[in-house]
């Protein structure tokens, strides 16, 4: 019998129901994520399952989703609370950086902070430079945060299942252009930990390293170049903070090449913290310089041809392949 | 519940140990005990100790950075407290956290903050905790006249009245948002006003009446506690020091406040003067009783700080607990 077929967004909204069902200290808060199920429609379906005690729709209150999020937690609660884009975190950074990642630190790891942030991240459906950002660097930057970002209906169910499991505050990334996707999501209850890397594709000649949006665009990427005879491995870390570093020392150790991509401006970019890792700790196991595939330094515009010029997509990810040869 | 001779001599000790405790600081920061900085509250004492005489053993408060009072006031084991603010590894952080992040989870005292307003949201969200379990508590949140101008005042006020939480809001007013009055910070200068704006009760009470702040906050408790949601309470009351015990003046050392008025606050807006009046007037106290309450206080101090100043220095490995990402 042929695996079952789920879309990004049911996978997402089948996570949160199993879990909710599981435990009855989860709930939802959010902008527009009740009644009409969210604005990707990642949690159709709850409200109707779970009613407005568990499900709530909240005012255009970023501080106060996070803040009133760390309180529920600190208390028992396992709020899983949705911020309807990524560019919005920046509303409720002192909530996410100062108030959720430190509470355990200053309370002597007293009461556990189990509490997600789902975001809609990244780019590529025309929403201009506030509404297409990913700001994973930024939140990897900071002890106290788990970062995840899955690139597949398998792994998002996964993961968010692990996310909400987890005593720790979760930045959960969803990349927005993934939400109609679809893939084999089993309907069995099942995690993936955090800090766990997927090998996509087994290769000899050149590591991608990769996450998000990119992921697919990549694996499109490697097969043209298996087509040229270039033997590409694949890694989508899928989560960036506790990153699997060993898993990408362990390719890089076999390739002796390496290639980062994602879909987030290039400066500052979380592939820099890969790209240092790695010639820290594998150094002497590099035959070349290390290639990063990343938007350029600007602004995402609304335009389509533009936004695709900016995005990296399979040329790029071959072009920086061919560089690292 | 009227409160009886024995409670106001009570509440007269834990007046002057919160004084002594903070003059006790102030010397000992000045002998290089104190790492970073502290903020006392000296002048502020019937504030902490008038509402936290009103609250229930069940309880929660979310406090300030000008915390030590609140915590006196509810009963905190004190040496564990100035040992937190000394550095020292028996503090109740181990010596990380220090002044501004001292908690006391015995006593549901969640945290104190050093975001000015960081604690409004998360008490709400404790509140949420209170309403969604259905618990007979109330979330008390400090903070003070300059976080009234930060917006998660606005976004958490006005989520906490529209979803009913079980919160009292404790604005104290002391005046000054660091070294600017009050005038310079304010377009209404009448703090208590702004709760109409949410739809929620708002006081303004004398923050020199220890008995007024105990009979604000019990009517306030008592309507969160019957479902009535929050309200706020505006405590005008008088720094008699510094914002913190690194500024305390214009960097030439003169005082950026108006000549004569703290020597006029300490003569005429002294809670603790206005109190011991009070009970001599009622025939509670005399020169002897007075004396006895004081002498157990001081004693309460010293024992506090020949605990912290013997304490040991945090384990270097102890940089790494309570971080779990």
């Amino acid at each position: 019998m042929a695996q079952r077929q789920i879309s990004y967004r049911e996978a997402v909204a089948e996570a949160i129901i199993e879990e909710m069902t599981r435990d009855d200290r989860v709930f939802l808060m959010g902008e527009d994520i009740a009644v009409v199920g969210g604005a990707f429609g990642a949690t159709k379906g709850i409200l109707a399952a779970f009613g407005e005690e568990r499900v709530m729709d909240t005012p255009i209150s970023e501080t106060a989703i996070v803040g009133y999020a760390v309180g529920a937690a600190m208390t028992g609660l396992r709020p899983v609370v949705e911020i309807m884009r990524c560019d919005w975190m920046t509303i409720c950074m002192d909530e996410i950086v100062n108030q959720a990642a430190k509470m355990r630190y200053f309370t002597a790891g007293r009461p556990e902070m189990a509490m997600v942030i789902r975001t809609a991240t990244e780019g590529g459906i025309g929403l201009g430079a506030q509404h297409s950002q990913s700001f994973e660097a930024w939140f990897a930057h900071i002890p106290g945060l788990k970062v995840v970002m899955p690139s597949t209906p398998y792994d998002v169910k996964g993961l968010l299942k692990s996310a909400i499991r987890d005593p720790n505050p979760v930045i959960f990334m969803e990349p927005i252009i993934l939400y109609g996707t679809s893939g084999p999501v089993p309907k069995e209850d099942y995690t993936i930990p955090l800090g766990q890397a997927d090998v996509k594709r087994e290769g000899k000649d050149a590591t991608i390293v990769c996450w998000g949006a990119v992921t697919s665009r990549v694996m499109n990427a490697a097969k043209m170049l298996a087509d040229e005879g270039i033997d590409t491995e694949v890694i989508d870390i899928r989560t960036i903070r506790p990153l699997d570093i060993e898993a990408i020392l362990a390719s890089v150790r076999k390739t002796g090449r390496l290639v980062v991509a994602h879909e987030a401006n290039k400066t500052g970019g979380f592939g820099a913290e890969i790209v240092a890792q790695v010639q820290e700790k594998a150094f002497d196991h590099l035959d070349a310089p290390i290639q990063r595939v990343a938007a350029n330094d600007v602004l995402i515009p609304i335009n389509r041809n533009l936004e695709l010029m900016v995005l990296p997509r399979e040329e790029q990810v071959i072009a920086g392949v061919k560089a690292v040869l | 519940m009227e409160l009886t001779k024995e409670n106001l001599l009570d509440m007269y000790r834990q007046m002057v140990t919160i004084r002594l405790f903070e003059q006790n600081l102030m010397h000992y920061a000045g002998e290089g005990h104190v790492p970073g900085t502290g903020h006392v509250s000296i002048g502020e004492e019937a504030i902490a100790v008038g509402a936290c005489r009103a609250l229930a053993p069940q309880d929660y408060i979310i406090s300030t950075h000008r915390a030590h009072g609140h915590l006196i006031a509810r009963g905190t084991h004190i040496p564990t407290m100035l040992a937190e603010v000394f550095g020292k590894a028996t503090g109740c952080t181990g010596g990380k956290g220090g002044s501004m992040h001292l908690s006391d989870f015995d006593r549901n005292i969640l945290g104190t903050n050093g975001i000015v307003g960081g604690g409004i949201n998360i008490a709400g969200g404790v509140g949420l905790t209170i309403k969604m379990k259905k618990t007979d508590q109330v979330s008390v949140c400090f903070f003070g006249d300059g976080a009234s101008n930060r917006g998660v005042f606005h976004e958490g006020f006005n989520l906490a009245s529209l979803w009913k939480i079980p919160v009292v809001y404790i604005c104290t007013n002391n005046q000054y948002a660091m070294t600017l009055p009050l005038c310079k910070n304010c377009a209404n200068q009448d703090i208590s006003a702004r709760a109409t704006a949410y739809d929620m009760p708002g006081l303004r009470v004398d923050g020199t009446d220890v008995i007024a702040v105990y009979e604000a906050v019990s009517g306030a408790l008592e309507r969160a506690r019957q479902g009535g949601g929050p309200s706020l309470i505006e405590i005008i009351a008088f720094r008699l020091q510094g914002h913190s015990m690194r500024m305390d003046a214009m960097p030439d050392g003169s005082s950026y406040r108006p000549e004569g008025e703290i020597a006029d606050w300490w003569d005429n807006k002294d809670p603790i003067k206005i109190f011991r009046e009070k009970l001599y007037g009622l025939g509670y106290l005399d020169d002897e009783v007075a004396a006895t309450l004081e002498a157990a206080a001081k004693k309460d101090i010293d024992e506090a700080t020949e605990f912290a100043l013997n304490s040991p220095e945090p384990k270097p490995e102890s940089i790494y607990e309570w971080i779990y990402a």
